[in-house]
């Protein structure tokens, strides 16, 4: 009986071994997703793909690129920094994708670069803006790549959006200390303000597991007279925050990041609360160029619902990858990698991309008001 | 004065949600001397049972919340029954790692038929606040204080006045002896967890309405804070639970107001680690010695 035993478990040791072995599908490009679709951050990630599998079924139905169809491979990090590098390990090595789009937040696209230059496969993230994600400062990282602004631009866009449209001279910060992301916005948000002449009354801080800022938000108020309130975060905090904030008492401007754009915001915040709230944003539904229309009218009609920020950088990002396929004329990762640092002027529905020596792209941002909970007044800034 | 006054209400509507969570975990401890860690999740499930009453059977907010209630105690009953009752005579150590295991679940479970994103709890709740002297109090926070303070008189009076609540007080000082003496100990044991499990989902709902937002992970936070609570009031004590739970929730008020908000749960559990070096017991403990 012994016998037969281990016998079984080696023929089952076998078989789990073998399924490791996939067939490969060789009239296809492969592309790797390595997105948040569930978590604390889902609705980005979910948005981005929505925005990725609209420009993918458009090339396909065109014939695919360089012949061959874009087969998608789309992978889960749950917003997770950890779960991000194992993601992108498994599309570069067992997948064997030419290219990754995503992570969506700054945090998770770090924790994946590492492993995009192992194991050269580029990485293309439609919308991590802090600074050092894709260079050190002063050399880039060969395999990461972004279609969206920086940290650095966005800071100081809002920064003197505070100063001259507002009028603003003090500020206080309320920003999440656990993400990359808003800590990078505050600190540019910081500097570029008290260059404008402002003072900072007041910076705290929160994490992400929070829910309960009264009393944070009591001690601002405390603090002393101030005109706007920044809050660099991700929309499921900033809305309780502002909710919580207009239930305080708190009446000045708030002020925020890219972050702010999702529809879970006003679910959370509610309308009521969503006035005199500014933000920066890579794209606006309310944008009048002919390009912008035709993609908005093609998204209503594909998914029944307005496109944010995050659906039009998941679209141009895709654009992007299939453009660099193109130029490279190959599926090869390495070819790829080459072609997108040589991106020139490739048209976009969220402005014009041109990847630099640091591979950011050079974009404009918005400034969009929010009104009772709508989206008005973009206000085009540009670096 | 007035910032200490505002962070005291603040402080006070905070601490009742964790005594209402902390009761739960004081008197599954005092009875049958398991920490049931699944018991943050119970709260995240009556959250998530209030939400469904509210948008799928359209019930306001006080049906609501009987419904959750009742649905958690038997949920909590069937839990006991199935995970920790085979468990009874088997080593600590094997129910609590069960009760871990019954956490991730619960957490799972409810991720994976309500998804794992942010849910909004519909405004069923009057969002009017008041301002006295300068004080500014919400409805919502008056209707946690209140329902909060309510439901532990009714606690008390039940484990005081009431049969059963007297088999509960036996069943904690000697198992064997309160079986001898007739009283019927699984039934008892069942019902400390319906009414632990009750008052947890009245916590997730009143936390569900107040704050917004729901999901499947919520109960791991208030959860934790509440266990500290019920050890630092003294666990197995019922007054001992919510003494404890205002004491961890002004805390953490006061210290996010008056220090930095990034402190406030490493001064928690702080708290946690002086209380048990000090008076393990806790603040309402006795200290009882083993007699051989």
């Amino acid at each position: 009986m012994k016998k037969v035993k281990s016998l079984v478990v080696v023929l089952l040791l076998m078989g789990l071994a073998l399924t490791g072995c996939t067939s490969k599908a060789s009239g296809t490009i492969k592309v790797g997703l390595n997105l948040e679709l569930s978590g604390e951050v889902a609705s980005y990630g979910e948005a981005e793909l929505n925005g990725i599998m609209m420009a993918i079924d458009e090339v396909n139905a065109a014939g695919g690129v360089l012949g061959k169809q874009i087969e998608v491979v789309k992978l889960d990090n749950k917003g997770d920094a950890a779960e991000s590098t194992s993601v992108a390990t498994k599309l570069a090595t067992e997948s064997k994708v030419s290219v990754i789009l995503g992570p969506a937040t700054s945090g998770a696209v770090k924790a994946s670069v590492p492993v995009a230059n192992q194991y050269k496969v580029a990485v293309i993230t439609p919308s991590g803006t802090a600074d050092d994600v894709t260079n050190d400062g002063t050399k880039a990282q060969p395999y990461a790549f972004r279609i969206c602004f920086i940290d650095a631009f966005q800071g100081v866009t809002m920064a003197n959006f505070a100063s001259n449209n507002l009028s603003g001279k003090k500020a206080v910060i309320l920003g999440d200390s656990g993400s990359d992301y808003a800590l990078g916005l505050a600190k540019n948000f910081k500097a570029q303000f008290t260059k404008n002449g402002g003072t900072i009354v007041a910076e705290e801080a929160y994490t992400a597991a929070d829910t309960d800022f009264n009393a944070v938000l009591t001690k601002i108020k405390n603090a002393g007279a101030f005109d706007v309130l920044f809050i660099p975060g991700y929309y499921q905090q900033v809305g309780l925050i502002i909710k919580q904030a207009r239930a305080a008492g708190i009446d000045a401007p708030i002020l925020g990041g890219d972050g702010f754009d999702s529809p879970k915001l006003l679910e959370l915040a509610g309308a009521a609360a969503l006035n005199k709230v500014y933000f920066s944003s890579a794209f606006t539904s309310l944008d009048t160029d002919a390009t912008v229309v035709k993609f908005i009218a093609a998204y209503k009609a594909k998914y029944s619902a307005e496109p944010n920020m995050f659906n039009a950088l998941g679209y141009d990002a895709a654009k992007l990858a299939i453009d660099a396929i193109k130029r490279a004329n190959s599926s090869d990762p390495v070819k790829i990698q080459a072609a997108l640092a040589a991106t020139k002027d490739l048209a976009g529905v969220t402005g014009t991309v041109t990847i630099d020596a640091l591979h950011n792209a050079v974009k404009s941002a918005v400034v969009i008001t929010l009104k009772d909970g709508v989206q008005t007044s973009p206000v085009r800034v540009n670096p | 004065m007035q910032q200490f006054l505002q962070q005291l209400i603040n402080g006070l509507s905070l601490g009742s949600i964790y005594a209402l969570i902390a009761l739960g975990y004081t008197m599954v401890y005092g009875i049958i001397k398991l920490i049931n860690f699944a018991h943050g999740d119970m709260y995240m499930i009556g959250a998530y049972i209030g939400y469904m009453g509210i948008t799928v059977f359209h019930l306001p907010f006080f049906p609501a919340l009987i419904f959750s209630m009742a649905f958690c105690a038997v949920l909590g009953m069937v839990i006991e029954r199935i995970a920790y009752k085979p468990l009874r005579n088997a080593t600590r150590i094997a129910a609590l790692i069960t009760a871990i295991g019954v956490s991730f679940f619960l957490e799972y479970t409810t991720m994976r038929f309500m998804g794992a994103e942010v849910k909004t709890f519909p405004a069923v709740l009057s969002d009017k606040s008041w301002i006295i002297y300068g004080l500014r109090i919400n409805f919502q926070q008056i209707v946690i204080f209140a329902t909060s303070i309510i439901l532990m008189v009714l606690l008390q009076i039940i484990v005081r006045r009431t049969k059963i609540g007297r088999a509960m007080r036996a069943v904690s000082v000697d198992a064997d002896a309160a079986k001898l003496m007739g009283v019927d100990v699984n039934a008892t044991i069942s019902f400390t967890f319906a009414i632990g499990s009750a008052l947890a989902a009245a916590a997730g709902i009143l936390v569900g309405v107040y704050y917004n937002s729901i999901n499947p992970l919520m109960g791991m936070a208030p959860g934790l804070k509440a266990f500290v609570a019920a050890v630092f009031g003294g666990i197995g004590i019922i007054p001992g639970a919510m003494v404890g739970g205002f004491a961890i929730g002004l805390t953490e008020t006061m210290v996010s107001g008056y220090a930095s908000s990034l402190y406030k749960d490493a001064v928690v559990y702080v708290l946690l680690i002086l209380i048990l070096l000090l008076k393990p017991s806790g603040l309402l403990g006795k200290n009882k010695k083993e007699k051989v």
